[in-house]
């Protein structure tokens, strides 16, 4: 009877949390199908009494979110390639190879996980304005692609495989670049999803470099797009969530299928691997 | 290593130099660079009312969101740790702001807490129409008071799972073993949480402040989109501050300077926190 009454007292609990994390989402869902004139109304309406599909229509002809999704996938899947083969490269030297000041340069790796990256910000819009870059793909991807984090992860990662496996390939005579590719990262594998998965999404939400690197509409990512259009059409709440439906659609439906991968990729490059 | 070496020396070690030099001079990008010394961080720490206010704001951030984040996040955490029906689809659903994207959101946030027709006025309307007692809605968003309550409200309401899911982790590192003996010794449900909960995810704990904290020292999508920094500075962050003094009126030497002592702030809280927590953080041997 107790255990009964506490369990359900815990998902009462839970049930009201659960309601305040969605609701928000409930409220840009039910407000981007209404009429301009249920928007406004107290008490507030949220099943809409007609459903305006036109508002996406309306929306996708002021935005054009085909050409920002284009941006976000390019960006975002390109800056994840790179920092997951350069951070394996990376690490691979630092876990397996011997140099002279390996331990001064991971040291130095280290160090700079501590630097915000509001300090970063300023010289690296110099350094890409300098090279002719701003506006451009190279300015979106090359900057952030570069992850001491993912460094670090790997050479744990690293570390935990037993050399024996590299002695073997070496004595079949593998080089350098074979044992990384054939031997470590295959036994990397559950540290490249979450690598890639924390990557991908931070890369595809980030708001503040994808801002000061982009002017032209043409070289802007969703979460650019979408302000700017807050911006210009801060009345009309229709289109503003249709366009933030149209922004999170995507995300949210690979969320729902693919959770349990999402989470603990969150978690474990999260954590830094522990 | 070669290629990562490369970027890392181009994006960040030299990037690193150079905001500091910069730091030490004066430039707009179109006259020559002239250096002045530390005079942006004096003007900055004396003189600049407008920076000690947005300093405080961020402070102010940092104490309204870390505590109830970590304190939030432990609660569900536990909740969660047990073996009721749909844990899976709780998770889900927490968890779920986190892999959002923050400009969506916060539209909706500034539509949701607007005074004239936002729901959380709707909802104070019908509890004053219900019990006849005279209320008003709060101005969330054009209050200089409760700007940064709204920021923050957002900010928890976004990161909350994500704390949940680090501490989710660090429970299931907890032996049951320790529970048993706790209820063996006659620990009733609170005595387990505080003796053997509390201690046993204290590094968890240890590391989601220090994550959170650097966190919310960097602030910046947030205010942004919610409150544009307003009204009159009330909501702005150090980095918006960073953004608006490099990007609208192009003085590079002066945001970089505060970067730098923005970065200077966050370490010495690092250290602080490292030195303490030997007092409180409790690691398996």
């Amino acid at each position: 009877m107790y255990i009964k009454f506490r369990k359900g007292f815990l998902h009462l609990v839970l049930m009201v949390v659960g309601f305040i994390m969605l609701m928000p989402f409930l409220w840009m869902l039910s407000t981007s199908l209404k009429n301009p004139k249920e928007i406004f109304t107290y008490p507030p309406i949220w099943i809409p009494s007609e459903i305006r599909w036109e508002n996406y229509l309306d929306a996708l002809t002021v935005v054009p979110f085909g050409r920002y999704y284009v941006n976000s996938i390019v960006v975002a899947l390109s800056v994840t390639f790179i920092v997951l083969i350069t951070s394996s490269l990376a690490a691979f030297a630092f876990a397996r190879l011997k140099f002279r000041g390996r331990e001064i340069l991971f040291f130095t790796y280290l160090a700079t996980l501590m630097i915000p990256f509001p300090v970063l910000l300023i010289p690296n819009f110099l350094i890409v304005r300098e090279f002719g870059w701003y506006d451009t793909y190279a300015a979106l991807i090359l900057p952030p692609a570069f992850s001491a984090v993912a460094t670090f992860l790997y050479r744990q990662a690293f570390r935990g495989i037993p050399t024996v496996l590299d002695d073997a390939a070496r004595i079949d005579g593998a080089s350098s670049w074979q044992i990384w590719w054939k031997v470590i990262m295959p036994n990397a594998g559950p540290v490249t999803a979450a690598l890639g998965i924390f990557t991908f999404l931070g890369n595809w939400n980030e708001f503040l470099w994808p801002l000061v690197v982009t002017n032209r509409v043409e070289m802007r990512t969703i979460p650019v797009g979408l302000s700017s259009f807050q911006g210009q059409y801060s009345v009309q709440w229709e289109l503003l969530m249709s366009a933030a439906v149209i922004a999170l659609l995507p995300i949210v439906i690979i969320y729902l299928f693919a959770q349990k991968w999402i989470i603990s990729g969150v978690t474990i490059s999260g954590m830094g691997g522990r | 290593m070669l290629p990562s070496l490369l970027g890392f020396t181009a994006f960040v070690l030299i990037p690193v130099l150079i905001s500091l030099v910069l730091s030490f001079t004066e430039w707009n990008l179109i006259q020559p660079i002239k250096f002045v010394g530390f005079e942006n961080y004096y003007e900055l720490l004396t003189a600049d009312r407008i920076f000690l206010k947005v300093a405080g704001n961020t402070l102010i951030y940092v104490i309204l969101i870390v505590p109830v984040q970590l304190l939030l996040g432990l609660i569900l955490a536990v909740a969660l740790n047990q073996s009721i029906r749909g844990i899976i689809w709780y998770r889900l659903v927490i968890f779920m702001p986190v892999i959002t994207n923050i400009v969506a959101v916060a539209i909706v946030f500034q539509f949701f807490l607007n005074r004239d027709f936002g729901i959380a006025s709707g909802w104070i309307w019908q509890i004053a129409d219900v019990t006849g007692w005279a209320v008003a809605p709060p101005d969330w968003l054009n209050s200089q008071e409760l700007s940064k309550s709204a920021v923050a409200m957002l900010t928890i309401w976004k990161n909350v799972g994500f704390s949940m899911v680090i501490y989710l982790a660090g429970l299931q590192g907890v032996p049951e073993s320790l529970y048993d003996a706790a209820r063996v010794d006659g620990a009733g449900n609170w005595q387990r949480f505080f003796h053997v909960t509390i201690p046993m995810v204290s590094p968890t704990t240890f590391f989601l402040i220090i994550i959170q904290m650097i966190g919310a020292f960097q602030l910046f999508a947030e205010p942004y989109v919610l409150t544009r920094g307003g009204p009159a500075q009330s909501s702005l962050s150090v980095v918006q501050y960073i953004y608006q003094n490099a990007f609208e009126y192009g003085l590079m030497g002066k945001a970089a300077a505060i970067a730098w002592l923005l970065f200077l702030v966050i370490m010495i809280l690092m250290i602080v926190q490292t030195w303490l927590q030997r007092r409180w953080v409790h690691y398996e041997s």
